[in-house]
């Protein structure tokens, strides 16, 4: 495959609450500062990914053209997935070789709605939507499914919400879990007290679950000599796959992820140590399936920017894990860098990225 | 340079009204199997699957990709989902196609569908945002003006449109999976129906339709059957409130058929291009689009659909399926064109086939006539 790598990349400063932007207000700070520190006005390809159900509205990506200047028109196509897709989509696009930028961008505003029931309209309609199955309860399914160690979750919760309070662009969390002190070290989570002391829907913790969040990210891809042109260190895209399985959560172990182990397979992730690990987890459970699937070392660091349970702008949280490993990349902490990122519901669909300097 | 890149199956369902005999995954795969049998393949031999619609609000179900993933096959493959307005069946298309051309699979499924039954369309393009106006009058109201603004430019007479409309409905009437089919429809009967957004009158307008049509395109590699071959695909967008942007002649639909002709080779679109499938929802826009893909000069457009080149015995043939005034499943719509073009060029286009069709232009547009896809497709490998 054509060399392709992450030359740039840019976020919003994201926020808990609605703060009144608009998309193309949202999304204009971080394209300006991508083109800046890559210097580029144009690119060959351009792609982005949001959810209408987010605007409650058709057509959210159209006015996003405003904010990226579509003048002269731009070649262009968006997707209606998180943005981690609309790079696969430009990556794909730059191996046919006759361009060699595209800028990717994600945008979302949770705030805007109840997040957690509209969630529950990307399921079956026949089926299992009109079982009000909510984005909160199906998660605790699989949380119940994989009986994990109160206390282990409890110390990824503690350890993102660490980090992202280190990070500028992560929202600011708490250390203190709410009725942990009940439940830590027990791996049998049930009674009253708990269910009293934190629990959203059990097994799962109010705290086990990523914020409701406001943001955006871009990102600028270039290819063969290009890219070091633009970045000192650019991040290579040494693999990039993505796989789907079925719907029906019944039809799946949900104490494991097939799709993402076979996504880490096919991008690579064993072939070399791994640095850095940036995980699509919205909730702490999916942490403990995604390093098991993604066959990732002990010694790997894991969402050192604090993941999506320190800041989770939805459609663009998978677009960030792949710009947060780069920049690791960028930065020199990180050799070869790992990130992921999902969608549907527990874990349905996954892409793993495989990053090296 | 890309890999190139085959349509090897075409499948489509008849679209109607209302498909009540079929949910959403029911539709879908009823495409998906059709193309598959096309080119002698089954779901085994997918490496991919890319399905495109337009906005989720029309069904009430969200990024639809995931409940779709078991009836399309895609459990332990790739599927993407795309969503560019009304040129999202193109651009699904050309997705699909760019997975081939960039060398990463061999053989991609692409599904595009509507199920518009669900739901009132013009209600869902409707909605209101904060703090921006909602003119609450759907597609036809928004275009109206644009084709008001033609009719001045151009000095074009009031019948033109109404030529456009029979037709394509004409044309519809030898597509077996045509949704109207109106026997005897003439430019009376055109011209008897209500005036709904001046001076389009309800026979100028598309239909509202259930419907899904899905493709399989592959590499060179594993051609089977019947190929029709890309020989140029291009997507270009502009943005929709740029102040001074021509809304009646974009330029993005201008600069795409010009990327889209070079990669083919064409330079006079109007001879060297023997069928187009073009997104025509509403009459005008045939002598529209004519201008703006470059089949005619600048204000002459009217005058070709006029003279009759653009019928099924013109020397340019426009929509020979019928085009989106037949048939309307919106997310589909884009798809039929390209997957239309396709069958020309194979020779499997059946009643409505156009003699010795070698080269075919598939087109969609969409937003406020903002974002386009387009693909030219040959008889020959390029």
């Amino acid at each position: 495959m054509r060399d392709v790598a992450i030359v740039a990349f840019a976020q919003t400063r994201h926020t808990a609450h609605d703060t009144g932007l608009s998309e193309p207000e949202l999304i204009l700070p971080v394209i300006n500062e991508v083109k800046e520190r890559t210097g580029l006005r144009r690119f060959g390809f351009t792609c982005s990914g949001s959810c209408d159900y987010l605007a409650g509205a058709p057509f959210s990506f159209v006015s996003a053209l405003d904010a990226i200047g579509a003048w002269p028109p731009i070649s262009e196509s968006h997707v209606e997935m998180d943005g981690a897709w609309a790079l696969y989509e430009a990556w794909v696009r730059l191996q046919h070789g006759d361009v060699d930028s595209a800028l990717v961008y994600g945008f979302g505003k949770s705030s805007l709605g109840d997040l957690r029931t509209i969630m529950t309209l990307q399921l079956d309609p026949y089926y299992l939507a009109p079982l009000g199955l909510d984005q909160l309860s199906y998660a605790a399914l699989q949380a119940a499914a994989l009986r994990a160690d109160r206390a282990e979750l409890d110390e990824i919760v503690r350890r993102s919400r660490a980090d992202g309070r280190d990070n500028p662009y992560a929202l600011d969390l708490p250390d203190e879990i709410s009725g942990s002190d009940e439940v830590s070290g027990s791996d049998e989570v049930s009674g009253s007290d708990e269910v009293s002391g934190g629990f959203a829907v059990e097994p799962l913790k109010t705290s086990d679950i990523a914020p409701v969040t406001d943001g955006a990210a871009a990102v600028v891809l270039a290819a063969g000599d290009l890219a070091a042109e633009l970045c000192e260190r650019p991040a290579h895209i040494r693999g990039i796959a993505h796989r789907t399985e079925p719907h029906y959560l019944g039809m799946r172990d949900l104490a494991q992820s097939a799709s993402a182990a076979d996504a880490a397979r096919a991008a690579g992730v064993g072939k070399g140590p791994v640095d850095v690990a940036e995980l699509h987890a919205q909730f702490a459970h999916e942490e403990l399936i995604l390093r098991r699937a993604l066959e990732l070392p002990d010694g790997t660091v894991i969402n050192p920017s604090g993941g999506p349970l320190a800041a989770n702008p939805v459609m663009a949280t998978g677009l960030i894990r792949i710009g947060e490993a780069a920049r690791r990349v960028h930065d020199g902490t990180a050799e070869r860098a790992v990130a992921h990122a999902a969608g549907g519901p527990c874990l349905q669909h996954n892409l793993v990225t495989v990053l090296e300097a | 340079m890309a890999n190139r890149c085959a349509v090897i199956g075409v499948g489509q369902t008849h679209y109607t009204t209302k498909r009540g005999d079929v949910s959403i995954a029911g539709l879908v795969r009823e495409a998906a199997i059709r193309a598959l049998d096309d080119a002698g393949l089954t779901f085994k031999d997918i490496d991919a699957v890319v399905i495109g619609k337009a906005p989720d609000l029309f069904e009430g179900v969200m990024m639809p990709e995931a409940y779709l993933a078991d009836a399309l096959g895609a459990a332990g493959k790739p599927m993407m989902r795309v969503h560019t307005a009304g040129s999202v069946g193109g651009s699904t298309g050309l997705v699909g196609a760019s997975l081939v051309q960039g060398g990463v699979h061999d053989r991609v499924l692409v599904v595009a569908f509507e199920k518009q039954s669900e739901s009132n369309a013009t209600w869902a393009l409707s909605t209101h945002l904060p703090f921006n106006a909602s003119l609450v009058v759907g597609a036809g109201g928004y275009f109206a003006p644009h084709i008001r603004e033609y009719m001045r430019r151009t000095g074009a007479p009031a019948h033109i449109g109404t030529l456009v409309a029979v037709k394509d409905r004409l044309n519809a009437l030898k597509n077996p999976y045509a949704h109207l089919k109106i026997p005897g429809i003439d430019r009376r009967m055109v011209e008897s129906t209500p005036m709904l957004w001046e001076p389009i009158r309800y026979l100028e307008t598309c239909p509202s339709s259930d419907g899904a049509c899905a493709m399989v395109l592959s590499s060179e590699a594993k051609v089977t059957g019947t190929p029709a071959w890309v020989h140029g695909a291009a997507m270009r967008s502009e943005p929709i409130f740029r102040a001074g942007r021509d809304t009646v002649n974009p330029r993005a639909g201008k600069d795409c058929a010009a990327d889209v002709y070079r990669q083919a080779g064409v330079t006079d679109p109007r001879r060297q291009i023997d069928v187009a499938e073009v997104y025509v929802p509403f009459s005008w826009y045939e002598p529209m689009w004519l201008e703006n893909l470059g089949f005619a000069a600048d204000g002459e457009g009217w005058k070709l659909t006029e003279s009759g080149a653009t019928a099924l015995d013109g020397d340019i043939p426009w929509n020979a399926s019928g085009g989106v005034l037949s048939s309307n499943p919106i997310g589909a719509s884009g798809l039929i064109r390209f997957a239309e073009a396709a069958l020309q060029v194979r020779g499997m286009a059946g009643e409505h086939q156009v003699d010795g069709a070698r080269l075919a232009l598939g087109h969609a547009y969409g937003g406020g006539a903002q974002f386009f896809a387009m693909w030219i497709v040959g008889r020959e490998r390029p």
